[in-house]
């Protein structure tokens, strides 16, 4: 203890006690509030993915995922940043939307 | 080149294959190894080029997959040129290809193309951080009250067990910023982060978690996941850093799960 100063025994339990308390708040979240947060600043975005590379409802390794056939299908979604999906350029003046849209369908 | 050996060609050891085959594997400049032949017994130089080059492009490709920011910041003619170089300097030593690209980042360092972005490595070693910590044993994290139910004065000799997922890359360059823009397919803005920047990798549940740590934390976890006594390492980080806050940096560890217990 020469070179360093110790922490004092009060010092540390206090630090503890303040820590434990600060996490004890944000602790009880329920599994969908954990998600919603998760998914905070990430909307679907339609139009927009490249074929193969859509995102799906319930994840990945499901069914509907990267199914799409076509670059920017128009009823395949991605997850984008929030903000971005209207305003992302795509080629020849497609736009993304958070709804489907009836272009680039696979025929 | 003996590891690279191993983790290519374990099996066919009987046979005398790996030390005539391997050492032309990752170098194209030498011959078609005399045990590779084509039907009849012709010449297969044809054939061992493009298995050579199949190699070469995997490897190229696994580091492409472990290091997606790393890519996107260089782009990807220049971190696949640089990845060849990699490779043929520092073959796998592991027959798992999730275990390549360890020295990727002490690479990146030293290459002589990166040296206008001295933080890409450090970049890279969160990266790499974040595959291992994907790859951990799943394992509890430890829960915030088993801490409460010390007395105030054994706190300071605790001795917290390490989570098989935590890390800690600590940096002199704005790095978790730099991560995180770069991990993510949105946009990527002008960075104006300044500030060192100490990552915290952990996977307390099935997600990867990168957190930016406070200043002085970066010392502080450290020293406990190297099995320091709490008091000491809390102690060390104070010495290492005035501002320093004993309090936040015990919450940040244990919201990320960085440690599975606590004697």
């Amino acid at each position: 203890m020469s070179t360093r100063t110790s922490i004092s025994a009060a010092i540390l339990a206090s630090a503890v006690a303040t820590a434990v308390s600060s996490l004890a708040i944000a602790a009880p979240l329920t599994e969908a509030q954990v998600k919603a947060a998760m998914d905070a600043g990430k909307e679907k975005c339609f139009g927009v993915a490249l074929k193969g590379q859509n995102d799906c409802k319930a994840g990945p390794g499901t069914t509907c995922q990267a199914t799409s056939t076509v670059d920017y299908q128009g009823n395949a979604w991605k997850f984008v940043d929030g903000g971005t999906c209207t305003t992302m350029d795509l080629p020849d003046g497609r736009k993304g939307s958070p709804e489907p849209l009836s272009r680039d369908l696979p025929s | 080149m003996r590891a690279a050996r191993d983790a290519l060609c374990a099996t066919a050891d009987d046979l005398g294959y790996p030390e005539r085959l391997v050492p032309a594997l990752l170098d194209p400049g030498r011959a078609t190894p005399t045990v590779v032949a084509g039907p009849m017994g012709k010449a297969a130089d044809k054939r061992f080029d493009i298995y050579r080059n199949n190699v070469t492009v995997s490897l190229i490709d696994a580091l492409a997959a472990a290091f997606p920011a790393t890519m996107r910041i260089t782009g990807e003619t220049f971190f696949r040129a640089m990845a060849r170089f990699y490779v043929r300097e520092t073959p796998p030593t592991s027959p798992l290809l999730f275990e390549y690209g360890r020295d990727l980042p002490a690479f990146i360092e030293r290459y002589e193309y990166a040296q206008s972005m001295p933080w890409l490595a450090d970049v890279a070693r969160i990266e790499r951080a974040w595959l291992d910590a994907y790859h951990a044993a799943d394992a509890p994290v430890l829960s915030p009250h088993a801490l409460t139910s010390f007395p105030a004065d054994a706190l300071a000799d605790t001795v917290f067990e390490t989570h098989p997922s935590a890390h800690v890359v600590r940096s002199a360059y704005p790095a978790v910023t730099i991560f995180s823009v770069n991990r993510d397919s949105g946009p990527v803005g002008r960075i104006e982060a300044r500030e060192p920047e100490s990552a915290l990798i952990t996977r307390p549940a099935l997600d990867v978690e990168v957190r930016r740590l406070p200043p002085g934390a970066d010392v502080f976890l450290g020293n406990l996941l190297s099995a320091e006594p709490l008091g000491s390492a809390a102690a060390a980080a104070s010495a290492h850093c005035p501002e320093f806050d004993l309090a936040t940096a015990i919450a940040v560890m244990l919201e990320a799960g960085a440690f599975a217990a606590v004697r």
